[in-house]
């Protein structure tokens, strides 16, 4: 550092920036509290993204003062089983990202294997471009990732993709943000056979599977969402469903509980449409009873 | 002679901020963008080759200007330009079009006369450069 330079980065010792009011001004405090109300549960993934705003904002105070850190690398990856809200939190992340100036756009560009893995020799490069070059300014939100790799098969052209996205990863970290998200297990040892993509992903996080009563908390809002509401004998068979969901197979946390939700809403339109001689009140029409939930193969 | 085709063609060469922000413009109109490249600089040569696929559903000028970038890296001593195309109806077309990359030595054109009947004279220019073979040209 020339004598000027240093002349100039001690004169700007006495600057004070106020962290509040630049995060009013990012407004990410509502993405923040929106997080907070909408999701229910996940506290560890809440708590992460509140660490990762934090320290986006405090990198931008420091830029402010002039302070040069290099932007920090923002790539992630979600790691959870099926339907913990993986793809709803990167979408959260989005926004909180283009809150904070990280990403120009904001917007979420969700892929799978399909999207960037070609069927002939010289389709995959191209192919892994478009959809980088189209997520670029927002977020490359990439689902079941492990596919990309399939060690079983040494000509897959998954690894081409894979080096693709991390030459990009590397060397365009101004213009894209890319989230991998996946089942834990297989995400690990997708990793463990990828250590270069391991090693440019700075974050982490395990989406933990939801308690009983989360689910049913999930539950409610998606009724409220849907404009529909529990009898009080509905209620309880909904509290004796989810643990007996929980234990079958294929369960997939709250996806599960919205596809119970959307088969007794096709039980109660059966039910008010064979008593068609008797008009529906606008109550009826709402209200999802007992037996819409306990005629569930769940129950037999 | 230096060459005046499409939008800016006066104007000093665009920078590469400059050109990011021509294309960030037209993605945000719904343009999508397309690169192209030739060594035939004839005003009436419409088609020039083309560099990759035009690029649908951008939402920033990054992705498009990482491939002006490569396609000048590629072809440092050729015409580059960047088409934006109006999918819009009634308009389906070009709305912008601007050349990105010019060879160092332009030589310009030749007049040609050609008698007709009469005394009529029948006027076409043709390029010096197109002397030489396709791929030749400009090295």
């Amino acid at each position: 550092m020339s004598d000027a330079t240093f002349a100039a980065a001690a004169d700007r010792s006495g600057e004070t920036v106020n962290l509040s009011t630049l995060l009013t001004d990012s407004q990410v405090n509502e993405v923040l509290d929106e997080l907070d109300r909408e999701l229910i549960g996940l506290r560890p993934v809440k708590a992460r993204v509140r660490d990762i705003a934090a320290l986006l904002l405090v990198e931008r105070a420091r830029k402010q003062v002039g302070l040069v850190g290099g932007s920090p690398s923002l790539h992630m990856s979600f790691t959870g089983n099926p339907g913990t809200g993986k793809t709803t939190v990167a979408q959260r992340m989005a926004q909180i990202l283009h809150r904070l100036g990280y990403v120009r756009k904001g917007h979420l560009v969700a892929v799978t294997r399909d999207d960037l893995v070609g069927q002939y020799i010289g389709h995959t490069a191209p192919k892994t471009k478009e959809i980088l070059k189209k997520a670029m300014g927002g977020v490359l939100f990439i689902d079941e990732a492990y596919y990309l790799y399939r060690p079983e098969n040494e000509r897959d052209y998954g690894q081409e993709a894979i080096e693709i996205l991390l030459q990009v990863m590397e060397n365009q970290r101004d213009d894209l943000v890319v989230i991998l998200a996946g089942y834990a297990d297989r995400m690990n040892t997708f990793f463990m056979s990828n250590p270069g993509l391991s090693s440019r992903i700075a974050h982490h996080i395990d989406f933990p599977d939801f308690a009983p009563e989360e689910l049913e908390h999930i539950a409610q809002t998606m009724l409220e969402q849907m404009q529909y509401r529990l009898s009080e004998s509905a209620m309880l068979a909904l509290r004796e469903y989810i643990p007996l969901r929980m234990t079958q197979p294929h369960f997939a946390n709250a996806r599960s509980i919205r596809n119970a939700l959307d088969r007794a809403r096709l039980r109660q339109a059966n039910r008010l449409f064979a008593q068609k001689n008797k008009d529906v009140t606008r109550e009826d029409l709402m209200t999802i009873e007992g037996d819409d939930l306990r005629a569930s193969r769940v129950f037999a | 002679m230096r060459i005046t085709q499409g939008t800016f063609s006066f104007l000093p060469d665009l920078t590469d901020a400059e050109i990011k922000a021509q294309i960030q413009y037209a993605l945000e109109q719904g343009w999508a963008i397309s690169v192209e490249y030739t060594d035939d600089p004839h005003p009436r040569n419409y088609f020039w080759e083309m560099w990759g696929n035009p690029m649908f559903d951008l939402k920033d000028a990054a992705g498009a200007m990482s491939e002006v970038t490569t396609a000048r890296k590629a072809h440092p001593n050729l015409y580059v330009r960047v088409n934006a195309f109006d999918a819009t109806r009634g308009f389906e077309t070009t709305r912008l079009s601007f050349i990105v990359n010019r060879p160092k030595d332009e030589p310009g054109y030749r007049l040609t006369r050609q008698e007709g009947e009469g005394r009529n004279i029948r006027y076409t220019i043709e390029s010096y450069a197109t002397n030489a073979p396709e791929g030749r040209r400009y090295q």
